[in-house]
């Protein structure tokens, strides 16, 4: 079938979805139900599985209409639902009704989904990480603490990162598992950050179980498993607005119009380099996605995950140097989640403190820049001090 | 004819003008060329025109071309600008052959535009004005590209019935040449004075702005993908050097301050072929601004290639900076794009003009905690 006969039956569908179940009127979660059923919540997902098995690149065709008839960004609302459990329980889930018992609940943002693989002696290195799960029957126990989950508090289900072997190279010992955040043994605390919010939490696991049913992937193969999460959470954290000036940039720019009593001919020229380097970001997402067609998140995502990550400390860094004096107040360091309007991001100061996390989050600059180095042009991968058995190598 | 989406044929041609350029353009027959008079072969040149047909690939068949694309003839100029093909594409393919097919047709404008599409003539092209009076122009142009070796020179002048653009035969009558030593020796250069000589007029005072407006920023477009030919390759030479070359027993390239580094000139790479392209498809067909995605691409290829050929040499280390090793043919190279057709610095405030000074603040778009 023909891309252009694919793209008419994704937007018959769309207009028929919000024909039916107008985003204004009815539930949110009937809406979203209504566009699983459609096939139209991942459209490169097989059918019966919330997608038509067409071109991924279809997605914008049905986002614009749903969207642009007032439907939710559901990305934002299930954000480690939609950007990574979902295409990992897709090519992983061990049976189709598992598939279809967690995809659609996902969908429709009635289980919320949060990812637990960093921990506080795993960052970079997750590969190292510690948290153990034993085999006990039918079933797995987890003991261990994860870090930097954000929703854990609302989430339903939790993408599990755990080792199995520590007498494996790292690497070779993990196992993948959906951890049931419901669990006695799962605890969660707020974890309290720069900018005053508690957009994290530090989640505690102590002999939780998890039916072997729910492991994604063979055992010992976990680390494989991670990277169809990674890519997605990077591919998603990279993707930026595809109009031109949308994102950041346009926060620096509209500060910049409503203040011509701060410009100078220096913080012009700092302005246009910003929005040089964003534009030629987004022309570089374009291409990408254009080259990538039908394929999945290739290593071009973290280009854009690295770029955008700099671009935003540096658009914030301009923002304040612009306000000079009158940046440097603040709003509040009261303990609180998501402002009144519900928006996390809040005034200017507190995303550019929020900022400094963007080099750090979803892989660092640093690993990124090892990652294109690597998997791109080829490179040879650095000595390593950590190639025998996980119990063997040096922790702290 | 999607954005950034290469057709089948533009593949086939990427292939055949990669062969053409590895058979003619290796670096020791660039290297002979570069300090031979002309700094090219008119055999070669003939044959790109004639038998590859890659000098003109965007003029319509009605003017002789191919009636290809815009698109068609970046995929060509990319791989000339990779391997720093000798020749005066600057002057001719990227300035002259678009100017004279936006301009209206006349019997010298088409002899001329033919000769140059098929390589049997070639052209440079400065859009600085020089005084014309009865046809006959006089003035100084100190600095134009391509116009040592070329036929012709289409040259801006202004008289008294406002500006035009002259095509002056600079074997002719009035006209002195004097070559220039250039700092990149494959791009050479000469000064023209020109003394009551001849002029053909092209395009009148109606015409002349519009042509040669359309005429630099269908170079600036090509010239940003030379520049992206040119950063590809020394990204490719600089990535095979860092994982052969070996030091205190390791491949550098496992150092993460060469890894690093090469990861950065490849986001560079990536966005200066982004824009570029941009700025090709935009000219295309008419999906943006010209004005904006023309400066764009060159505000963003210069400082690429700047960037890349300057730490492809500090990647190479001692060897990066000898006579002997190729890199600092490219580096050359970059420094002379970025000041050709505007200075990065300079596209950057076309930039600014059109998208800071033209925006409006909405109300309440940005927060600002006041304490």
């Amino acid at each position: 079938m023909s891309t252009d006969t694919d793209a008419a039956r994704v937007a018959d569908l769309a207009h028929t979805v919000v024909a039916e179940h107008d985003p204004k009127q009815v539930p949110l979660t009937e809406f979203l139900g209504a566009c699983y059923d459609a096939g139209l919540s991942w459209v490169n997902f097989p059918e019966g599985l919330g997608g038509l098995g067409v071109s991924r690149g279809l997605q914008a065709v049905a986002d614009k209409i749903l969207q642009g008839a007032g439907g939710p960004v559901p990305l934002g609302l299930n954000p480690m639902g939609y950007g990574m459990a979902a295409p990992t329980l897709r090519e992983h889930a061990q049976t189709e009704e598992l598939k279809k018992f967690f995809l659609r609940p996902l969908a429709t943002t009635d289980d919320i989904w949060c990812q637990l693989f960093s921990e506080p002696g795993a960052g970079s290195d997750v590969a190292g990480l510690a948290t153990s799960a034993v085999r006990d029957g039918d079933e797995w126990v987890i003991n261990g603490q994860k870090v930097w989950t954000s929703l854990a508090h609302r989430a339903r289900w939790g993408l599990l990162l755990a080792r199995t072997d520590p007498d494996a190279p790292k690497h070779k010992g993990l196992s993948y598992f959906v951890l049931d955040m419901h669990d006695p043994g799962v605890e969660c605390r707020p974890l309290r950050q720069m900018t005053g919010q508690a957009e994290f939490n530090e989640v505690y696991i102590t002999d939780a179980r998890v039916p072997d049913e729910h492991r994604l992937g063979a055992v010992g193969n976990g680390w494989a498993v991670a990277m169809t999460t990674l890519m997605n959470e990077r591919s998603a954290l990279g993707a930026s607005g595809s109009r031109r000036g949308a994102g950041t940039i346009e926060e620096a720019v509209q500060l910049w119009a409503s203040r011509p009593d701060l410009h100078t001919p220096v913080l012009r020229d700092r302005l246009a380099q910003l929005w040089l380097r964003a534009e030629a970001q987004r022309l570089t997402s374009e291409r990408s996605r254009v080259s990538a067609g039908a394929g999945g998140p290739g290593p071009e995502g973290s280009i854009g995950k690295m770029v955008g990550a700099e671009l935003n400390q540096k658009i914030y860094e301009f923002c304040m140097d612009l306000l000079g004096p009158e940046g440097i107040l603040y709003h509040s360091y009261a303990l609180h989640g998501a402002n009144e309007d519900g928006d996390w991001r809040g005034p200017i100061q507190q995303r550019y403190l929020r900022s400094r996390a963007n080099t750090i989050e979803g892989g660092t600059s640093e690993v990124m820049r090892n990652i294109l180095g690597e998997r791109v042009l080829g490179l040879p991968g650095d000595l390593r001090a950590d190639s025998g058995p996980w119990k063997d190598v040096p922790r702290g | 004819m999607a954005e950034f989406s290469f057709t089948e044929e533009q593949q086939a041609l990427r292939a055949a003008v990669r062969k053409f350029c590895s058979e003619n353009f290796d670096e020791a027959t660039v290297r002979r060329l570069m300090e031979s008079a002309p700094a090219y072969d008119p055999a070669v040149w003939r044959r790109l025109g004639s038998e590859l047909g890659v000098l003109g690939m965007a003029v319509p068949e009605a003017d002789g071309g191919v009636g290809g694309s815009l698109v068609d003839q970046a995929v060509a100029v990319e791989e000339f600008g990779a391997t720093l093909a000798c020749g005066p594409l600057f002057g001719t393919v990227y300035l002259a052959i678009p100017a004279l097919v936006a301009c209206p047709a006349s019997t010298e404008r088409d002899e001329l535009l033919g000769a140059l599409v098929e390589g049997e003539r070639t052209a440079a092209f400065e859009p600085q004005p020089v005084d014309v009076s009865g046809g006959k122009l006089t003035g100084t142009a100190p600095r134009v590209v391509d116009a040592s070796a070329a036929d012709v020179l289409l040259i801006a002048a202004r008289g008294s019935d406002g500006p035009g653009l002259y095509a002056v035969d600079l074997a002719g009558p009035g006209v002195r040449r004097e070559p220039l030593v250039t700092m990149d020796l494959t791009r050479p250069q000469a000064r023209i004075t020109l003394d009551s000589a001849p002029g053909a007029l092209l395009a009148g005072p109606d015409e002349a702005e519009r042509v040669i407006t359309h005429a630099v920023q269908i170079g600036s477009a090509l010239l940003a993908v030379e520049q992206v030919g040119a950063a590809q390759h020394l990204l490719d030479v600089s990535v095979e050097y860092a994982k052969s070359r070996l030091q205190f027993g390791r491949q550098i390239g496992s150092f993460q301050a060469i890894k690093h580094k090469l990861a950065d000139m490849l986001v560079d790479l990536e966005h200066a072929r982004s824009a570029a392209y941009h700025a090709v498809w935009a000219l295309s067909d008419a999906s943006d601004d010209p004005a904006l995605a023309t400066s764009i691409a060159q505000a963003i290829s210069s400082p690429a290639l700047s960037r890349i050929a300057a730490d492809a040499i500090q990647v190479h280390g001692g060897i990066g900076f000898t006579w002997e090793h190729q890199a600092h043919l490219y580096f050359k190279r970059a420094a002379t794009d970025a000041a050709l057709l505007g200075s990065a610095e300079q596209h950057r405030g076309v930039v600014a003009d059109l998208v800071l000074d033209t925006a409006i603040a909405h109300s309440g778009a940005v927060k600002v905690a006041a304490g």
